[in-house]
């Protein structure tokens, strides 16, 4: 696979480099590819629009990810992104858009000419081989000898730390140490493109949070693209450099982690980070909402804009405060109650649907109970707007 | 071949049907007990697992609750029980065992045992060449028509195998449809030869280790070939490297169910193959023969092959029990 892959890249690539090309020809470590990656730098990374119809469902998503960039896909189930991710590895094809990889078109390669190393969900570990022979399985099949490909794959597994567990078979491996040996599977082709399919989500809470960090430190070594796909805003935040948020087969937001948890554009985003978002039209401070309501905030705007603001800005009374000062006055009934941590979150229905918090204290004052009648006020300087 | 009366003729019965039916037939009991392993009725081999599951869950709980069995299911099942045991606890009562040495040591037994083993062992290996890469194509390949396949290679499954072996000499026979152009383009004649024999097996014994292998192949997830495949394999090399290895102990079982099928088959091999002493007379037929002249050597030789068969037997339960658990 690499010589057919060095071919692929030298063809795409202007004739005037051939010379250098077929000087790196030999590379064998690390530190040549990356040489190889300064040097080439004119249509780095991934470059991608998959658009992938099913049925009903329509996948059309785009992406440019640079070398050394780590990015997520974010969504709930069912949004795309395992079908994008397997759609990068081309065990599903396109219908549509293209694919291109370092310049080269990817789209109808067959996976196994792909440059690409995927950590599967269940990591799919070969139960059959010992650590060592998984991971060197991929060397194998791209033609290295069985000595080299062994010493290759040990190499793997010391860097990540595995070097106790080379002739472990995968049944015998706990989880962390099994995420590991997939990634070092993963990584041992020398992936030009490196995928990620909920890479965190079949370990428990306690392993989770060790793995997460360990592998944040791998991702952050590794040189070339990575994509990863996860529905746990945790994990993306913590591992990728920049979020994709999927929905329903398209993009809805894009951009740092901490950009999208502060600046939600959907509803999805905005319950993941804790947050109530509405979408409306604002006119200097007042922001009239899409559904009725308006709302007053500190920033002054023009045109559709979001607002957002965190379910302990609100404060709720049983009967209408008087006094002037909260303009944010909504009435509201008590819809459900349920306890967060060490404090309540009522969900409210009414004039303007949200999500408060108060505490248990609080709460029992205020007797709520679902079907209660409350009234929700909100300061404009806890809320935040910010353009569409 | 001498004429047989039918009550004769039913005597070499029960010797096909407990070695085709009895291992597969208790596994589908199990299966049915679960419900969603409906699919593991249609096939043999099928999930090592589930059926282990099975043994050590509900079902084993149901029979050991068993103490108040309702008498109209409990006098059946004695019935049954008796009527499947009572025939080989008579072979073993009318036993000639003060001669049996001399029976088992003579060299006609000798031949026909060693050409039974060496046929039955040949057909197991036709079968696992072409058997298993068209397990692989009917579970792994969509094509049109699969459904209609998949019913013709289980055919000779059900088919009387006298009919396989008609069948056979009007395909293979010197004046068959392909026998003829294998005869005078090659020289090569089937019928009545000890390759005649291997074929004859195999037509009858392949299906078992198709389906058994087939089965497997569905329960074994297809995503470790993917897998394979973004290491940079081949769908051949994931095949031989990855998913050869996994359903290997259904393989084996399969091969085993084959290769049993193939030391008892009888009605293929005399109708193709013919019956005749060190070239074409397996086991199966020398007990048929030995039945007309020499009663205690038929029951000699019925001996071997149930020793042969309860072997085969604890081979697979030992195998089921191991890998299932």
């Amino acid at each position: 696979m690499d010589d057919r892959w060095t071919a692929a890249r030298r063809k795409a690539a202007p004739a005037v480099r051939s010379e250098a090309f077929d000087a790196f020809d030999g590379f064998e470590t690390v530190e040549a590819f990356d040489a190889f990656d300064a040097f080439d730098a004119f249509e780095e990374g991934l470059d991608a629009r998959l658009v992938v119809a099913r049925g009903a469902f329509r996948l059309d998503v785009s992406l440019r990810v640079a070398p050394g960039e780590v990015v997520a896909l974010l969504g709930p189930n069912g949004a795309g992104k395992t079908t994008a991710l397997r759609a990068l590895a081309g065990l599903t094809a396109l219908t549509g858009g293209r694919l291109r990889l370092d310049g080269v078109e990817l789209d109808g390669m067959p996976p196994e000419s792909r440059p690409v190393g995927v950590v599967f969900q269940d990591y799919l570990l070969f139960p059959h081989l010992s650590a060592l022979d998984n991971v060197a399985f991929g060397p194998r099949c791209q033609g290295v000898t069985k000595a080299q490909a062994r010493a290759r794959a040990a190499e793997w597994l010391r860097r990540l730390g595995l070097a106790e567990h080379v002739g472990v078979k995968p049944r015998k491996l706990s989880g962390g140490q099994a995420q590991r040996v997939a990634l070092a599977r993963a990584l041992a082709t020398r992936p030009r493109l490196l995928l990620l399919d909920e890479p965190l989500a079949a370990l428990d809470a306690r392993t989770r949070l060790e793995v997460r960090a360990q592998l944040r430190r791998h991702l952050a070594e590794f040189e070339a693209v990575a994509v990863l796909v996860t529905h746990d805003p945790l994990d993306a935040m913590v591992l990728a450099d920049r979020l994709v948020v999927v929905e329903d087969g398209r993009v809805v937001q894009e951009g740092d982690p901490s950009d999208i948890a502060r600046h939600p554009r959907s509803d999805y985003i905005a319950r993941l980070v804790g947050l109530n978002l509405y979408r409306g039209e604002s006119d200097g401070h007042v922001v009239r909402l899409d559904s009725g309501p308006s709302i007053t905030t500190t920033e002054v705007l023009s045109g559709p804009v979001f607002v957002a603001f965190p379910p302990s800005a609100v404060t709720l009374f049983r009967d209408r405060p008087t006094g002037a000062s909260a303009r944010n006055l909504w009435r509201c009934e008590v819809a459900g109650l349920e306890t967060h941590r060490d404090q309540i979150r009522a969900d409210l229905s009414g004039e303007l649907p949200l999500a408060a918090d108060l505490t248990t204290v609080a709460a029992a004052e205020l007797d709520l109970h679902p079907g209660a009648e409350v009234w929700a006020t909100v300061k404009a300087t806890q809320t935040h707007a910010y353009p569409v | 071949m001498p004429v047989r009366t039918e009550r004769e003729w039913t005597r070499d019965d029960p010797y096909r049907a407990p070695d085709s039916s009895d291992p597969a037939g208790s596994r589908r009991g199990a299966c049915r007990v679960a419900g969603p392993g409906s699919q593991a009725v249609t096939s043999f081999g099928e999930p090592e697992a589930a059926s282990g599951a099975l043994r050590g869950g509900t079902s084993r709980r149901r029979v050991r609750r068993g103490g108040g069995a309702p008498l109209p299911l409990l006098v059946p099942a004695l019935i049954g029980l008796t009527f499947l045991i009572v025939p080989l606890v008579a072979l073993l009562v009318r036993a000639p065992w003060r001669s049996l040495p001399g029976q088992l040591t003579s060299a006609e037994v000798w031949q026909a045992l060693r050409l039974s083993l060496v046929c039955a062992t040949a057909a197991t290996a036709v079968s696992l060449v072409v058997g298993v890469p068209l397990a692989w194509l009917l579970a792994r390949v969509e094509f049109p028509g699969r459904g209609l396949v998949r019913a013709l290679v289980t055919l000779p499954l059900v088919l009387p195998p006298v009919v396989g072996g008609v069948a056979l000499l009007m395909a293979l026979g010197r004046n068959g449809v392909v026998g003829r152009w294998l005869d005078s383009w090659f020289g090569i004649t089937l019928p009545f030869t000890t390759a005649g024999v291997v074929v004859a097996e195999a037509f009858v014994a392949m299906p078992f280790l198709v389906i058994s292998v087939e089965g497997t192949l569905r329960a074994a997830d297809p995503r470790y070939e993917e897998a394979a495949a973004t290491l940079g394999a081949s769908r051949f090399t994931a095949f031989r490297r990855v998913t050869l290895p996994l359903i290997a102990p259904g393989i084996a079982a399969g091969a085993v169910l084959a290769w049993a099928r193939a030391l008892g088959e009888f009605g293929a091999t005399i109708t193709f193959a013919g019956n005749f002493p060190g070239r074409t007379q397996t086991m199966p037929l020398a007990v048929y023969l030995a039945l007309q002249s020499d009663p205690e050597a038929a029951v000699a030789l019925s001996l071997v092959l149930l020793a042969v068969s309860v072997a085969v037997l604890a081979g697979l339960r030992d195998r089921w029990m191991t890998t299932g658990g």
